[in-house]
């Protein structure tokens, strides 16, 4: 291993694992096996991920590579929506779709105007941090907007009974459910550099990057989060309603996740 | 309303069932509400009363038969006009955030002098509860505020859900008065209920649904007299368990509560 901070590195901070099941165990947690559990996995799978990445954006690799792994990315983000919010049928489609259209956007912009050179380096990083944000964002959303239109269908089906369609009847809620994704992002994104640093820039930091250079490199990406997870949630939110209503006006049924 | 529009049934269900996964709620059920007077229907809990009104405003479609509006295939019609002509009062009221005033202009009608107006009609002083918030109505008043709401929209029938079962004796005295007033003044009204002496008070015409049947329609005077046992079985548990009901706080927001 050639990273600065090599297996010696490792074996350190894992001294601090070992540290947190020692002190589970002395408070009577019981959460050793699954602090264990959990540390091992991330070390396998990210050793394998470094792995896969460094055969996809070595130099000289075609860029082809790089745009399969962020499909691969899209995919799989789009499965664990659909995974999460089991109640919302063709969610995960919906999702990939929205997650592939932000993409297309936001690193177009990026790309576009010359932000960061095209290559393997920044293509799969800034994809990954595009589509992980949104997914996120879309996981709250998609659960946000359930829950709401669940609760609250004596409501949404009283504003139908007055004639109001579908879009109108919805919007309240829907709403509601977009500012309760948005907000936390926004709260991030005005409390960043003051309470707490963030991870693009803290791993630049320690690799030696000019803190000036790190900051601009942080605000771009601060800034492709946000527009990702804006567009994201405001398009799986609209196609939401959509499945959620039949053509006719409808309330579809929703039932509760451990129904399905 | 013109003589000939009462003889028109105002709904005709023919054949319909509804099933929910494997539960089936409605049972090939064939009735003609008539365009005129109050309907009463009468059933316990899981009869299927409120996928019967659910049906009548297209909330739900039936999963087999054909549903009639005056004389026409409910779905050959554009839904959100049919909803506008089909007025709906649910068991439970439905408030929303805000005033009174911007609770009655969710109907679309944004006037304070209609809504003024159609408040008085409920028995409502509009000057004083226009700018209240609609949260601190009372269980009767907030029932009467979304009867008014329904009204605002104009609607040519009215179909009620157990209007009256969350509130107080003299709130739904005063709700059975207005759907006596609708119908009077040529508004028929289709009244979902499981209390047989409000169903003596209020019905023209009766139906009675066990397990998504009707069993039994006519006056009042030959349903209860009907001979059938499964009738009677009804209307007597239903009749026992309103005597055995006690009533709430009369006005306390509290009261709406099940």
């Amino acid at each position: 291993m050639n990273s600065a901070v090599g297996i010696l590195g490792l074996a350190a901070s894992a001294l601090l694992v070992a540290a947190a099941v020692a002190l589970s165990a002395w408070a009577g947690l019981g959460l050793g096996r699954s602090l264990v559990g959990a540390s091992l996995r991330a070390l396998i799978q990210l050793l394998a991920l470094g792995l896969i990445l460094g055969a996809i954006i070595a130099p000289g690799r075609s860029l082809a590579w790089s745009w399969a792994w962020v499909m691969v990315m899209i995919g799989f983000a789009g499965w664990t929506v659909h995974r999460r919010v089991p109640e919302v049928r063709g969610l995960g489609v919906l999702s990939a779709l929205a997650f592939a259209t932000a993409a297309l956007a936001t690193l177009g912009v990026l790309f576009g105007f010359g932000v960061f050179p095209v290559n393997g380096q920044t293509i799969v990083p800034l994809a990954g941090l595009m589509i992980g944000n949104s997914m996120t964002a879309t996981v709250l959303v998609s659960r946000r907007v359930v829950a709401e239109l669940r609760d609250k269908a004596p409501e949404i089906e009283a504003r139908l009974a007055l004639g109001q369609p579908s879009k109108a009847a919805s919007a309240p809620y829907l709403r509601e459910a977009l500012r309760t994704a948005l907000i936390p992002q926004i709260e991030t994104t005005r409390a960043v550099g003051i309470i707490f640093l963030p991870g693009a820039m803290v791993g630049l930091l320690l690799a030696g990057v000019d803190p000036m250079d790190a900051v601009q490199v942080q605000i771009v990406v601060m800034y492709l989060v946000l527009g990702s997870v804006a567009m994201t949630t405001s398009i799986v939110g609209l196609g939401l309603m959509r499945r959620l209503f039949t053509p006719e006006h409808q309330l579809v049924h929703l039932p509760r996740k451990n129904d399905t | 309303m013109p003589p000939a529009d009462r003889k028109v049934p105002v709904f005709s269900f023919d054949g319909v069932s509804v099933s929910f996964g494997e539960t089936t709620v409605l049972r090939d059920l064939d009735l003609q509400i008539p365009g005129w007077g109050i309907t009463v229907v009468v059933g316990p809990s899981g009869s299927g009363k409120s996928t019967l009104v659910r049906l009548c405003d297209r909330l739900i479609d039936p999963t087999s038969g054909v549903i009639r509006f005056r004389g026409t295939d409910l779905r050959s019609l554009d839904v959100l006009e049919v909803r506008r002509k089909i007025g709906l009062v649910f068991q439970r009221p439905a408030v929303f955030s805000g005033s009174t005033g911007d609770n009655l202009s969710i109907s679309g009608c944004t006037d304070p002098a209609r809504h003024r107006e159609v408040l008085a009609a409920v028995g409502l002083d509009g000057e004083e509860l226009l700018l209240r918030e609609a949260a601190a109505l009372s269980g009767g008043e907030a029932q009467r505020m979304c009867l008014a709401r329904t009204l605002l929209v104009g609607p040519e029938v009215l179909v009620t859900d157990e209007p009256t079962a969350s509130l107080d004796h003299r709130s739904a005295r005063i709700l059975e008065g207005l759907a006596k007033d609708a119908a009077r003044s040529g508004t028929p009204v289709l009244w979902v209920t499981h209390d047989i002496a409000q169903m003596r008070r209020l019905a023209d015409h009766c139906v009675v649904l066990a397990e998504g049947r009707v069993i039994a329609t006519g006056s009042p005077q030959q349903v209860l007299d009907s001979p059938d046992p499964a009738v009677q079985a009804v209307l007597h548990i239903e009749d026992h368990d309103d005597q055995a009901a006690s009533w709430p706080d009369p006005d306390s927001p509290a009261a709406d509560q099940d």
